[in-house]
């Protein structure tokens, strides 16, 4: 087999895209998170789905959340070519044209939504719909260059999914979606504020306005303990609901108080203290915050399961 | 020993993207299939009109289906 353009590709640096260059353009470890999130908002809501009808839902959201990743990175390059973290992505990196990821993101929202409303509800493929939308256009493109706030309300695009779970199963929102999706968008600010702490020239140096860029170091740790505070009672509240349960609000106490001590830790540390051990403690909110997140959805989980239910028939205000 | 054909770097890139998205449009074939299987299947089981009399569908012989039960 010979190909001219192979030697042309060779010349101009320009590498051709390989298969795993198109998958990293739907950000697969986000999509692993919506994937989670949603899978649990579909199962802990009381329906009787039929498991491929769950199964390609699941799908359908996966590939939702995904075309809003290669939207974002389509529009985002030029600031992912100046920050470190992001710098190897395939559009800035240059093993994919910008076109292709506009082409991928919008041919993916093109099939998955109208999927998912066949496969599902309409309710449901108009909240994946609103969700691209809100992400790839209101987060991405308006939100992230304009306001230190981008982070805050651009966290609901990716609180979404678990309301999206919730309806695909039962067909309407209810309070126990609006919780989930409360959980995840509490949790994002001082989720992404504790990376932007440790990751810190890359956002000045690409001008987004991060609130670490645009308030100071020290208004992100205030505001990284007032989200953590304010992110423990909706936590807690979700167990008082017919999705919690004992071992929810166990789970939960524990991990919001280590969350919340963390939190202080960051208050109180100076810039020289973070600078000095490079970082640590940020690093470690930041790890322990994806814990946190996946400890409440497994809680989710567990408390949906018959010998959950058993337990929680045992006490008097989840048995009644 | 040099073949008479050169296998670049690109083309093996090439034949994974192609067959990725092959693997990726059976998937998504056999996806359709399995949905179209469970919605058809989902209302219990199918009983198309076989162009004969049944009793159990006339409204004369079953009171339920006037509204009589």
């Amino acid at each position: 087999m010979s190909d001219i353009r192979a030697e042309f590709a060779r010349q101009d640096g320009h590498a051709e895209a390989s298969f795993g260059d198109y998958v990293q353009l739907l950000k697969p470890r986000v999509m692993s998170l919506v994937v989670f999130t949603a899978l649990v908002g579909l199962l802990v809501a009381p329906s009787g789905l039929h498991p491929v009808e769950a199964l390609a839902s699941i799908i359908f959201i996966a590939l939702g959340a995904g075309a809003s990743g290669a939207l974002n990175m389509w529009w985002d390059a030029d600031i992912d070519r100046q920050m470190r973290r992001t710098a190897a992505r395939p559009v800035p990196a240059g093993r994919v044209e910008p076109r292709e990821a506009l082409g991928l993101g919008l041919g993916l929202s093109l099939i998955s939504v109208p999927m998912l409303g066949l496969a599902a509800n309409w309710m449901a493929a108009g909240l994946l719909a609103f969700t691209i939308f809100f992400y790839a256009v209101i987060y991405t493109m308006w939100l992230k260059r304009w306001t230190p706030h981008n982070i805050v309300i651009g966290g609901a695009a990716g609180a979404f999914p678990p309301m999206i779970g919730w309806v695909v199963a039962t067909g309407h929102v209810g309070i126990e979606a609006v919780l989930m999706f409360a959980v995840i968008f509490m949790w994002t600010p001082p989720h992404f504020w504790a990376l932007a702490l440790f990751m810190k020239d890359d956002y000045s140096k690409a001008r987004v306005p991060m609130l670490t860029v645009t308030h100071g170091r020290r208004a992100t740790r205030m505001q990284i303990l007032l989200y953590t505070l304010a992110l423990a009672p909706v936590a807690l509240v979700a167990g008082f609901t017919s999705i919690g349960g004992p071992i929810y609000l166990a789970v939960a106490l524990a991990l919001n108080a280590v969350f919340v001590i963390g939190a202080l830790r960051l208050w109180r540390r100076g810039e020289e203290a973070a600078q000095l051990d490079g970082y640590h403690a940020e690093k470690r909110f930041f790890r322990f915050s994806l814990a946190y997140l996946f400890g409440h959805f497994a809680a989710f989980l567990v408390e949906a399961t018959p010998w959950a239910a058993a337990l929680r028939a045992q006490f008097a205000f989840w048995g009644a | 020993m040099m073949g008479l054909t050169h296998e670049h770097e690109l083309h093996r890139r090439r034949f994974g993207r192609n067959l990725g998205v092959a693997l990726v449009l059976g998937a998504f074939i056999v996806l359709i299939f399995a949905l179209t299987i469970a919605k058809v299947s989902g209302g219990g089981v199918i009983e198309a009109f076989d162009h004969t009399y049944r009793p159990a569908l006339d409204p004369a012989v079953n009171p339920a289906l006037r509204g009589e039960e």
